[in-house]
């Protein structure tokens, strides 16, 4: 690695700093590279909003699956098989024609990663984590959501352990579908709150 | 602690950028990172938020996401005697060969371990649900989880949980103290003063200490 890399902003000099950590901690027995790699594996290929999806669309389709949902989410969603952490205390929060739910976590980045996977960038960055409390009908704006005046916006401030899902509406149109093409209807964004379920007309899936 | 963490309702940082498809990793040493910090067991998550709240304010907006879990990582590290003062940047210095180890990809099988912070509690709780609250003007130098924009601020208990550990306390080694948690809703109004938008309200997830009879 050329010295020209030392002073260029971030990449080069973290990836070797990074490296020469794990060197470091696998030789004093800490750290196993094997094991690092089994992690970093299940949080790209094992775990994301698929397995939130999977959650709104049992809720959408069963109506007593929506109501012990609501009632005990971590029960809920370990019936299908979801746990681990940041799981562990789950509230799911149901939107209605008349109140919207946005989630957001001001003090870090708190998240529920055994059903949406790891944070995107935006829901960890300072604008959204500044703004979406105090202006958040103008941020979900911004962001694509214009929500009719007499919606209430509920914002969700994830300051303990607890941590949330929003339970989007279903979009009419859709009584006779599938599970499985419900659950393609509800991107990450919705079970934020960042977005609704897409209508049976929209697009398929992008975030 | 007042730090630049705490930043819910500040103005100043311009709009959301969205990335489209983005991945849960932009860099192999940000996976690499997270995955040191989760094999590692997580430690105690509480001195371990406490540990990023500590850092450079400059280089917390700076650094990233990631960038600030291996500062945290490395700090811990050598508060725990792990890593020598230098060792690091030596092991950086020493070679030109790859520093990782050769290892075979995906050999090891790898399931997390959820972990629960509820704990019981004999005491009776102090509030009920619909109560109305407000919540002190707490602001210690060291870890909490209330908010700046929440503190002296009326609402009411929207939801009961379970007594839980008190992250004030255990980020700083001084026990678990579980107390018990609410989730309290307060008008925006009440938050943001003539700046509030209409129809908003904001709810939080408070320990019982935070909290008094309004």
């Amino acid at each position: 690695m050329s010295s020209d890399h030392r002073h260029a902003p971030g990449a080069p000099d973290i990836a070797l700093r990074v490296e020469a950590l794990e060197s470091l901690l696998t030789e004093k027995g800490l750290v196993d590279p094997a094991t690092v790699d089994a992690i970093v594996r299940y949080y790209e290929e094992e775990v994301g909003p698929l397995c939130g999806a999977r959650v709104v669309a049992r809720a959408w389709v069963d109506p007593g699956y929506r109501a012990r949902l609501l009632a005990d989410a971590s029960a809920a969603v370990a019936e299908l098989g979801i746990d681990g952490p940041q799981g562990e205390h789950l509230v799911v929060v149901e939107n209605t024609a008349k109140i919207h739910n946005v989630v957001v976590c001001t003090l870090c980045s708190c998240y529920p990663w055994p059903l949406l996977g790891l944070p995107p960038t935006w829901y960890k960055s300072p604008p959204y984590r500044s703004r979406v409390v105090r202006e958040p009908r103008a941020v979900l704006s911004e962001m694509g959501l214009a929500l009719p005046h007499d919606v209430e916006i509920r914002v969700w401030d994830s300051s303990a352990e607890v941590r949330y899902l929003v339970l989007p509406e279903r979009p009419p149109g859709t009584a006779s579908w599938s599970e499985e093409r419900l659950a393609d209807l509800v991107s990450r964004d919705a079970m934020i709150g960042t977005a609704v379920a897409r209508p049976p007309d929209g697009r398929s899936r992008t975030a | 602690m007042n730090g630049i963490h705490d930043m819910g309702g500040l103005h100043g940082f311009g709009a959301v950028t969205v990335e489209p498809d983005e991945p849960p990793f932009h860099e192999p040493w940000e996976a690499r990172v997270f995955g040191m910090v989760q094999s590692l067991g997580g430690g105690n998550i509480d001195a371990g938020r406490h540990s990023i709240e500590r850092l450079d304010p400059v280089a917390y907006l700076k650094d990233g996401y990631f960038g600030r879990w291996l500062a945290a990582l490395e700090r811990t590290l050598r508060d725990f005697g792990i890593l020598a003062p230098g060792e690091l940047e030596e092991r950086m210095r020493q070679s030109d060969r790859p520093l990782a180890p050769v290892r075979p990809r995906g050999a090891a099988a790898w399931k997390p371990a959820p972990r629960s912070y509820l704990r019981p509690l004999a005491a009776a709780r102090a509030f009920a649900l619909g109560q109305p609250v407000k919540t002190t003007d707490h602001q210690p130098s060291g870890h909490t989880r209330l908010p700046a924009y929440a503190r002296r601020r009326r609402g009411a208990i929207v939801r009961l949980h379970p007594a839980m550990v008190f992250p004030d306390d255990h980020a700083h080694g001084r026990g678990e103290n579980p107390q018990y948690l609410y989730t309290v809703g307060f008008a925006a109004a009440e938050l943001w003063g003539d700046g509030a938008e209409p129809a908003a309200a904001v709810h939080l997830d408070l320990f019982e200490s935070y909290l008094e009879p309004a």
